[in-house]
């Protein structure tokens, strides 16, 4: 997986700060993702990546710095911001279905809403996805009725419902039981085989090795690595990461 | 009883409590929708917005109804020359309609506030990420998931805003507890009586609504 696509990059971040009060909880982060680029960030707790995640479609605003999509510069807010975000898929620690819609009515909504489309297409695309899934059995349930593994890949078929130019997965399998992490992890999987932008932040050091084309280390806040998995489970250059990788990796 | 064997009294007992029930319905009505908008604006990205909601939430929760009401009589109407119906009645009537209306919006504005509150915050953000604005993210994923924690306390809030419809009587209608005043003034000897009819229509008329509204809450109530 290292024919990664050229040309202009889909996501760049130019030296981002941002501060919850006191604490800087992004540093100077500058990051750029390729077209097609599968990017894990990976860190102890605390050290920034979830908020790093959650800027690139400005579910957190920053304070300084800038951040482009796609060519085009971040919306403060309104009908633009909408826009982008709804070019953006995200997927979320907690899932966040909505509780009160069926599967297949969390996947259509988007595209109904959104893009307008009619909703005898979208139930068929999004029928689709679930099957894509793996869970269109499931299409009439309402999210309390699925297992955690179940909500995670309907929230994922609910994103992919949006034809969005890259993913963002915020610590998608974090909240799962151990025997429903691999489920996720393969539509994650397949998604990256596909040729779909993904920025993952994670804990699954074996989705990084296999999947990634890049992976980010961070550390309070600072952008630490950015290099290719092989090389950064093999020789870390840094101590942070030295030390996490011997903290995860000898159980 | 001979006090409500007289059809003029009954009548006039009939008609007050119909003013009360004209009051209620269309109070509810002003407080409901205006209530949700306050809450809109509470909970809205513009700070502008947001003070208002504050501001009118502080100022009419903590200013007493009767002073409401009075505004509205000597201030926008006799002052400011609002008039809202040729017809003496229907004047006041409907200034008590915009005293109960603004006053009761705060307290809905907080019930729906707090039923906000209790739809977690994700799937407002789930929705926005999948590119919702602000208004389609309250009006389709958040405020139908917090009508149904907030059908109870509206229960509460509507049989206050009956009650409270008793005031518009201080500015010359003919409700209830006016009509209940002038019958005691004029028949001292059965206070007791018309007291309790009174009272006893009341709770005739609120006790079923607020089961009405403890049973619609149990029906309702979100499965998690």
């Amino acid at each position: 997986m290292d024919d990664v696509a050229t040309g202009e990059p889909l996501i760049v971040l130019d030296s981002v700060n941002k501060w919850f009060g006191p604490l800087h909880v992004l540093d100077d982060v500058s990051l750029s993702v390729g077209r097609g680029e599968v990017v894990v960030v990976i860190g102890p707790s605390g050290s920034g990546k979830s908020t790093l995640c959650r800027t690139i479609n400005r579910l957190e605003p920053i304070n300084s710095g800038t951040i482009t999509f796609d060519g085009q510069k971040l919306p403060a807010e309104g009908k633009a911001l909408a826009k982008l975000r709804s070019e953006v898929g995200m997927v979320f620690q907690s899932f966040n279905l909505f509780a009160h819609k069926t599967i297949l009515e969390n996947v259509t909504l988007g595209p109904v809403k959104v893009r307008k489309e009619k909703p005898a297409a979208a139930r068929e695309r999004g029928l689709a996805l679930l099957d894509r899934v793996g869970i269109a059995n499931q299409a009439d349930k309402f999210p309390a009725q699925l297992s955690g593994g179940q909500q995670q890949r309907a929230a994922i078929a609910r994103a992919l419902a949006m034809q969005p130019k890259a993913m963002l997965f915020d610590e998608p399998t974090s909240a799962l039981d151990p025997e429903m992490v691999g489920e996720v992890l393969d539509v994650m999987t397949s998604l990256a085989r596909d040729g779909m932008t993904m920025v993952v932040v994670t804990h699954e050091m074996g989705f990084a090795r296999h999947a990634a084309n890049r992976v980010i280390f961070m550390a309070d806040g600072k952008l630490v690595e950015d290099a290719a998995p092989a090389e950064f489970f093999a020789n870390p250059r840094s101590e942070r990461a030295k030390d996490f990788l011997s903290k995860i990796l000898t159980h | 009883m001979h006090v409500f064997s007289d059809p003029k009294n009954f009548d006039a007992f009939l008609s007050s409590f119909l003013w009360i029930l004209k009051l209620t319905g269309a109070s509810a009505v002003g407080a409901l929708v205006l209530g949700v908008l306050l809450a809109a604006m509470r909970v809205s990205p513009v700070p502008v917005l947001r003070g208002f909601g504050a501001a009118w939430v502080n100022i009419f929760r903590n200013t007493p109804l009767t002073l409401v009401i009075f505004f509205c009589y000597f201030g926008l109407f006799v002052t400011l020359g609002l008039s809202l119906s040729q017809d003496l009645f229907l004047n006041i009537y409907w200034l008590g309609v915009i005293g109960l209306s603004t006053y009761t919006a705060a307290f809905v504005c907080e019930a729906v506030r707090s039923g906000i509150n209790t739809v977690p915050t994700g799937q407002a953000e789930a929705a926005r990420a999948i590119g919702l604005t602000f208004a389609q993210t309250l009006r389709i994923v958040v405020l139908p998931q917090a009508a149904r924690s907030v059908i109870a306390p509206f229960g509460s809030i509507l049989i206050a805003l009956c009650k409270n419809a008793t005031i518009v009587g201080t500015i010359g209608l003919m409700e209830s507890s006016s009509v209940m005043k002038d019958l005691i003034n004029f028949n001292g000897d059965a206070v007791i009586p018309i007291f309790l009819v009174f009272a006893g229509t009341f709770a005739a008329i609120l006790i079923p609504t607020g089961y009405f509204f403890g049973w619609l809450a149990n029906r309702l109530a979100v499965k998690r």
